[in-house]
């Protein structure tokens, strides 16, 4: 394979194909959620969207048979680094494409690759997922959603809880109770079914953002096919834990690109100015500034001093373990540096009179950073995994 | 960009720590401690070191060293920072070594760099003067006086500065104090009249002293680099060893968070392994977060040095900040952790805290270097 060649031609197709005006960051409002209800904010996004399924560019990884482009992993790293360098906006966003369906190609069934995969890529339908509980958070594996066999199909009781879009979705993956005898991790199904169908409520909880795509989801007697189980009945806690690593892998890269992309160094030069030195007028808030850049750095380059490690064949896998705990924590950190540099232009609330939207938008994600500890596992399980993992200490709670 | 060892530096490495394993240990250096001795290292240890290569790693060939690099020195350093190793690797070598490197003559680096590579001279850089590091804020004048400088004022922290051979010493010849303009470098021989010297001791045990002179009279061929504008090289010799010094915090640090860790696997309280407590796991587990990040920062600044990239003095400075606090963080941790034990001098741990605290000083604090950082990255 000729990857200096491949780069050329991805780069030309992006150049000739993807519009001027996907070229810049999305805002929320303006992402394009594949699904059976797919809504463009205009012509070029659809546009983008059209050409990208055309060349089975929303799921480049995916084998061309399950409507991907059949990239290997180098490839892929290429066209994701030359989207990034023209400031490609994503074609479509959908978990399909992050989570059920990586783990749909991995555990799935020949017969449910094809039912469900080209559908993700081509953006017809929209995914959600079931996992928290009411009462199973950072204990996951304690959820009580039953399913209970009734012939060929299931009857599914209970509620989840987090269920991002529930409201706005086609299909669920969804963690079941099938076996409520055996030790909590070996009665677990992981299922995929329809949110159409009958018995299934979705209702939204507003969060301290205003945002109100987080959901309860009430299942009140569905109906589901076993076969639309995913891997073995009874053991999809395996299929579980792999989803979550794609989970906390696409969150770890939450530090590295946030929406407003408003900069700690930028906003106090904005917001506090310059002294005659030519320094940020607080030392304080300057020395928090360079402290977050220091960490920021040290972050960015982990990925690359693990893989140069490994290529020098002296590697250590345990390095991943800390992307999830120190990506969401330092985001963390920046957002309350940033409110501390902007003051009362960091505390405006649906203001849009006396605040710019940026500055919205900042305050917005400053709460929605909160989150980030929280959703994927915690921090604290990060630590759990980290203290059993890496340091091998005795008796860690999981 | 490469952010790991080589095979060859991780070989180099992998020497280092079996020499320190076997040929300094711990115990050696409480002995040192205990000992009258002023000098603060063995004589027969520095002796080894030379003899393994170590004293030529970072100087060209020409000179009488073997261009092995800042990595593969680094590599060194934080397995000699393991065992609490007491040498002039970085007095002589690293910061006066460089110095030389970077402002000598031709004529002055043929003479001094291989008797610093053979170890024939030991020469001490005195470039601090205030209670805190800050290599512009001088008030040492030298004042030309035909063919001789003459040089008044006081040094302090001078690393290794009892027992060598020659000071590099910064003065001002022009301009006011926290000039960067206005600094030069003079080569002075120990044994001049009207340098006094006097043991100052610190915590950690080594080796430092505060200079005083009184119209020491020094030859203007002992000018070393440009008159006036001695302070770019010094700055860059500066970095140099702060890097270096970095890679031995992180050396010790990473020793005494796996002996806490291993503590923790071993002392039981309310009949059961400490370990087990979640107020200790977490601990223990943020304590490795930090560590990883130190890792990938150091390895960036090194690579950056040896790269020579525009920021490498910033990301240095980074990694200075970064592994100073996390050496404050980790030591503190290793301290509490080991409880009562944690707190005598019969535990090893407090000889690291003690290393901790002037090493993070020496060459910049955290401070001194979030402050660097944010200037030379022009805010």
């Amino acid at each position: 394979m000729d990857y200096k060649a491949f780069r050329q031609e991805i780069r030309a197709w992006l150049e000739a194909n993807c519009p001027a005006s996907m070229r810049t960051p999305a805002t929320q409002e303006e992402q394009v959620w594949g699904g059976r209800n797919i809504k463009f904010p205009n012509n070029d996004a659809k546009l983008w969207f059209e050409r990208c399924v055309e060349k089975g560019y929303c799921v480049p990884d995916w084998p061309t048979e399950y409507g991907g482009a059949g990239f290997d992993g180098e490839q892929t790293r290429i066209f994701k680094s030359e989207m990034r360098k023209l400031g490609c906006r994503p074609p479509q966003v959908n978990l399909g494409i992050w989570m059920s369906g990586p783990a749909i190609l991995e555990f799935g069934t020949e017969e449910q690759k094809r039912e469900h995969l080209p559908k993700i890529a081509r953006g017809e339908i929209r995914w959600c997922q079931g996992y928290s509980e009411p009462g199973a958070g950072s204990d996951l594996a304690g959820l009580q959603t039953r399913a209970v066999e009734d012939g060929d199909d299931f009857i599914i009781n209970g509620s989840k809880i987090w269920t991002s879009y529930a409201d706005e979705s086609d299909w669920i993956y969804c963690l079941v109770r099938t076996n409520p005898d055996a030790p909590k991790r070996d009665g677990i199904t992981f299922l995929l079914f329809d949110m159409a169908s009958a018995g299934v409520e979705a209702k939204p909880i507003e969060l301290i953002t205003g945002e109100r795509h987080f959901c309860q989801t009430f299942f009140d007697n569905v109906r589901v096919p076993k076969k639309n189980a995913l891997g073995v009945i009874n053991q999809g806690w395996t299929v579980a834990k792999r989803v979550l690593e794609f989970e906390r892998n696409m969150m770890s890269d939450l530090g590295s690109e946030t929406g407003s992309g408003v900069e700690p160094r930028e906003a106090a030069l904005h917001y506090i100015g310059k002294d005659s030195s030519g320094a940020i007028a607080d030392p304080l808030l300057r020395a928090a500034i360079a402290r977050h850049e220091i960490q920021k750095r040290a972050f960015d380059v982990t990925q690359q001093r693990m893989i140069d490690e490994f290529t020098n064949g002296a590697g250590n896998m345990n390095t991943a373990l800390i992307f999830k705990y120190c990506g969401t924590e330092e985001e963390k950190r920046k957002f309350e540096l940033l409110l501390k540099i902007m003051g009362e232009n960091g505390l405006g609330w649906r203001d849009s009179q006396h605040f710019s939207e940026s500055e919205l938008n900042t305050t917005i994600e400053w709460m929605g950073a909160k989150t980030h500890t929280i959703a994927g596992g915690t921090s604290e399980i990060q630590l759990n995994i980290i203290a059993k993992r890496a340091l091998g200490m005795p008796g860690v709670l999981s | 960009m490469t952010l790991a060892f080589n095979e060859e530096q991780r070989t180099l490495k992998d020497t280092a720590r079996e020499f320190a394993k076997n040929q300094s240990p711990i115990e050696a250096f409480r002995h040192l401690r205990d000992s009258t001795a002023p000098e603060g290292f063995s004589a027969d240890i520095w002796q080894a070191m030379i003899e393994l290569g170590w004293s030529g790693m970072i100087f060209p060939e020409a000179y009488g060293g073997f261009e092995f690099g800042y990595m593969g020195l680094a590599g060194c350093m934080e397995e000699l920072g393991r065992t609490l190793v007491a040498s002039p690797l970085l007095s002589s070598v690293v910061l006066s070594g460089s110095t030389i490197l970077l402002a000598g003559s031709e004529e002055q680096k043929q003479s001094l760099l291989s008797q610093i590579v053979g170890g024939e001279k030991r020469i001490a850089l005195a470039c601090d003067e205030g209670f805190h590091h800050n290599p512009t804020a001088i008030t040492t004048t030298a004042v030309i006086e035909g063919n001789t400088f003459l040089l008044n004022g006081n040094k302090a922290r001078v690393i290794d500065g009892l027992g060598a051979d020659l000071y590099i010493v910064s003065a001002r010849t022009a301009g006011k104090a926290g000039d960067a303009e206005g600094i030069s470098l003079l080569l002075l021989d120990a044994s001049t009249p009207g340098i006094s010297v006097e043991k100052t001791s610190l915590v950690d045990s080594r080796n430092y002293a505060r200079l005083s002179f009184n119209n020491v009279c020094i030859p203007t061929s002992h000018l070393l680099g440009e008159m006036h504008n001695g302070f770019s090289a010094l700055d860059k010799a500066l970095d140099r060893g702060r890097i270096c010094l970095a890679a031995e915090m992180f050396g010790g640090m990473q020793e005494i968070f796996e002996r806490t860790v291993q503590y923790l696997k071993e002392r039981k309280q309310f009949g059961v392994l400490i370990g087990t407590f979640q107020a200790l796991q977490h601990r223990a587990a943020h304590m490795y977060t930090e560590i990883e990040m130190c890792k990938s920062i150091l390895m960036l600044a090194l690579d950056a040095l040896e790269q020579n990239t525009d920021n490498a003095s910033q990301l240095i400075s980074a990694a200075k900040a970064k592994i100073s606090e996390t050496y404050e963080l980790v030591s503190n941790e290793a301290t509490q952790m080991h409880g009562g034990i944690g707190v005598t001098d019969e535990l090893d741990i407090g000889l690291f805290l003690k290393r901790a605290r002037v090493s993070a000083e020496l060459l910049g604090s955290a401070q001194f270097h979030y402050n660097r950082y944010a200037t030379l990255e022009n805010f």
